[in-house]
């Protein structure tokens, strides 16, 4: 993609954020230009915000399929996260379980309260005999949190399996998933159907960063992690952030509406960069979860690869001064990578891992950057692997 | 011995320099100078320690300092995680250490392993030939090769905790600070209206915090063993909590009657659990024995001073064999401790007290 008319930068990091959409772009500054009073006032202006936050809300509970009510908007997927386990913990109590490759906003609050993780597989999912396994030697779980979309690896775990084990070996326990990454590659609102608690994010599917839902099955009571004016009915205090969620709501209406398109078209440039890899690094290079064609268990925009004998943080360094930009694991608060706890959890050697490399496409990807990518990366690795890998 | 000196390389130049800032006030101004004097500069900032830190290079609060200074330079700044090598390299042998009655520097293992080593190792694989830190030292070109010079300022030379580097290394240092005081070096900051121009010194180990100190970090990773602190005649005279935290030359916290002159320990062993103290006079040796020498260009026998700690005063002597002979009587050096070998004011070379019977 073109940055500034100048720079030409390969941007292969979607899923750590998106650019916003041009059309999601439109709407928010419109909205901003609209709506400057507080949604939550009595005269017009504040009317006409409060429809645009509602409209905006509906949008949210169409791509979901489920009443708008229970949309709760947020300030993103950590927010929604966090409302979700603490909030049910706070009303019930009891156990919190997780798996073991949750993003660090399930993972924290579940470990903060105690609570206990299931490991991964080898495919990078939770297997539905590990979780009964897991609840079976629990009496008292209150939430089951399992991610839809793993952020590092692109896996996808098999919700309404894990939602039945669920319902089978904890009925008393409500299921949340953390599916920010998820809107753009599965039918979401089919994955989730009997799943409680839903968090999505706009700045992973072209809208700003800051915007953010938690859907809340209606009957479902949850103790606010935000004091204040009741706003949310009650599940977050703060003036809403009206722009935002008209542009949130127009980014996931695109994206919905393109995903048959964009899974193919994504899922073959992800084959194509997996593929040209290999070719070029041999047995160097091994696609960790993704293989040919498989868009149902791999998300389509997410090539994450092992690369043997050299460090992430001085590939990714490489490819930063060539202009590519992409990532290894998470990102610590200092900027530094931290080491992946969801290879970790997958069995995957820490040794190892320190040689990954995420590769993440999106609604603004091309055939250039993945040819771009194709010429960058080898080169990258071949100098690194002649350096002592860095 | 003395060296024929060339010069002391200026720092112009147009080359890429990779420097690395701790967000520090030294290190900010070097990537300044370095970037005023024409280098392409990039500023890298290890993230070394993951735990509760306060004091040192370590904290998120460091990074962004180093960051932000960075941004007003105008340089590229990147953050690189080697925390794994500082636990290995670094932490665990201060750890072991200690249990072993040793006083480590871990400052120097620092420099050793993660700076000068691991850090290099990096910016070899990413293009970068030449290296800069804001130590307060020099390097010195000689007839014999580079050499490691002191700090033009005396309080704040830190050449002692960089005598490891050896001729490979300060062939492509920059050490852009090392003709300055450390007023010169604030007053640069000032200048450059740079956010770090009053922040204080860093001067303890960066991964022991103030609020809990050596003896809980000790005490989470070993268990600390009572000790039993005898006389020269073998009589116990006192007890000491934790036998890993006593150090040679100490005087304090031996459990011991008031009421005599002072008495120092003069022996750790920690397989039996003993500290042996005795009068100010037992601490006198007239040889050192060291272990672990490194060499700036080559072993070297012969007089030289010798300096026994980061700050403290030089004292002649003369480097024979691994040991050192002190031309007057001198106190006993704590096993562990870095005894750093200068010929005039150049480092060549350096190495760790050892427990051998000292004479």
């Amino acid at each position: 993609m073109v940055v500034d008319g100048t720079t030409s930068e390969i941007y292969l990091d979607h899923a750590a954020s998106t650019p916003v959409r041009p059309e999601a772009r439109t709407a928010w500054l419109a909205a901003a230009d609209t709506h400057h009073a507080n949604p939550t006032g009595a005269h017009k202006a504040a009317r006409d915000a409060r429809r645009a936050l509602d409209d905006a809300r509906d949008v949210l509970a169409a791509a979901l399929d489920r009443p708008s009510a229970e949309v709760v908007f947020t300030s993103g997927g950590s927010e929604a996260d966090n409302l979700a386990v603490r909030g049910v913990l706070a009303v019930r109590g009891g156990t919190a379980v997780c798996s073991a490759g949750e993003h660090h906003a399930v993972l924290e609050p579940v470990e903060h309260a105690g609570g206990v993780t299931v490991g991964l597989d080898a495919a990078g999912r939770v297997a539905p005999d590990a979780l009964a396994a897991v609840l079976d030697g629990l009496d008292d779980v209150t939430i089951v949190s399992l991610i839809a979309v793993n952020n590092e690896t692109g896996a996808i775990n098999d919700l309404p399996a894990l939602a039945a084990v669920v319902r089978d070996r904890a009925p008393g326990a409500l299921v949340h998933t953390d599916a920010v990454q998820a809107v753009s590659w599965m039918d979401l609102a089919a994955a989730t159907a009997d799943v409680d608690l839903v968090s999505i994010t706009g700045h992973k599917l072209g809208g700003p960063i800051g915007t953010g839902a938690l859907f809340v099955r209606n009957g479902i009571d949850l103790a606010a992690q935000i004091l204040g004016g009741g706003q949310e009915r009650g599940r977050r205090a703060g003036t809403p952030d009206v722009a935002g969620a008209v542009a949130f709501a127009e980014a996931v209406r695109r994206t919905v509406e393109r995903r048959p398109a964009e899974v193919g078209r994504l899922g073959a440039l992800r084959d194509r960069l997996i593929a040209g890899l290999e070719d070029e690094l041999g047995d160097g290079v091994v696609a960790t979860v993704a293989r040919p064609g498989d868009t149902d268990s791999v998300a389509a925009g997410i090539a994450h690869v092992i690369l043997a004998g050299v460090e992430a943080e001085a590939l990714l360094f490489l490819l930063d001064q060539e202009g590519l930009r992409a990532s290894a694991a998470s990102s610590c608060s200092s900027g530094a990578q931290d080491p992946s706890h969801v290879l970790a959890a997958m069995g995957v050697a820490r040794e190892v891992a320190q040689g990954s490399l995420r590769l993440s496409l999106g609604w603004s990807s091309t055939e250039i950057d993945v040819d771009r990518a194709l010429e960058i990366i080898p080169a990258a690795v071949r100098h690194l692997r002649a350096h002592g890998g860095g | 011995m003395s060296f024929d000196r060339i010069d002391e390389p200026g720092v112009t130049g147009d080359g890429r320099v990779m420097v690395m800032m701790s967000g520090g006030v030294d290190s900010s101004v070097a990537a300044a100078l370095l970037q005023q004097a024409g280098h392409e500069v990039v500023g890298v900032t290890m993230k070394l320690w993951g735990g509760p830190s306060d004091t040192g290079c370590c904290a998120v609060s460091d990074v962004d300092d180093a960051r932000r200074v960075a941004d007003r330079v105008g340089i590229e700044h990147h953050t690189f995680n080697f925390g794994d090598d500082f636990e290995r390299d670094v932490v665990a042998p201060y750890v072991e250490d200690h249990a072993a009655g040793r006083t480590p520097n871990p400052c120097i293992e620092c420099n050793r392993h993660l700076k000068f080593d691991r850090l290099l190792r990096r910016a070899d694989a990413l293009g970068f030939e030449t290296v800069a830190t804001g130590h307060h030292a020099r390097v010195v070109a000689t007839a014999d090769g580079p050499r490691l010079g002191r700090g033009a300022d005396g309080a704040k030379d830190q050449s002692y905790v960089l005598h490891v580097l050896d001729e490979s290394v300060l062939s492509r240092l920059l050490l852009p600070l090392g003709a300055m005081t450390k007023a010169d070096v604030r007053s640069i900051a000032v200048d450059l209206d740079l956010r770090t121009s009053n922040k204080p010194e860093s001067q303890d180990v960066c991964f022991i915090t103030n609020e809990h100190g050596r003896e809980t970090f000790l005490g989470d990773r070993i268990p600390l063993r009572r000790g039993r602190v005898v006389d020269a005649a073998g009589e116990q005279v006192g007890e000491v909590p934790a036998i890993e935290m006593v150090t040679i030359g100490q005087r304090k916290r031996l459990g011991l009657a008031g009421g005599t002159d002072p008495r120092y320990v003069v022996d750790v062993d920690t397989a039996s659990a003993t500290v042996t103290i005795g009068e100010k006079a037992d601490l006198s040796v007239s040889v050192t024995p060291l272990e672990s020498w490194t060499w700036v260009g080559g072993s070297v026998d012969g007089e030289v001073m010798l300096q026994c700690s980061a700050h403290g005063t030089p004292e002649p002597g003369r480097v024979v064999g691994d040991a050192v002979e002190w031309s007057a009587p001198h106190r006993k050096v704590a096993p562990g401790q870095s005894v750093v070998a200068y010929v005039d004011d150049l480092v060549i070379g350096g190495g760790q007290a050892t427990r051998a019977p000292e004479m």
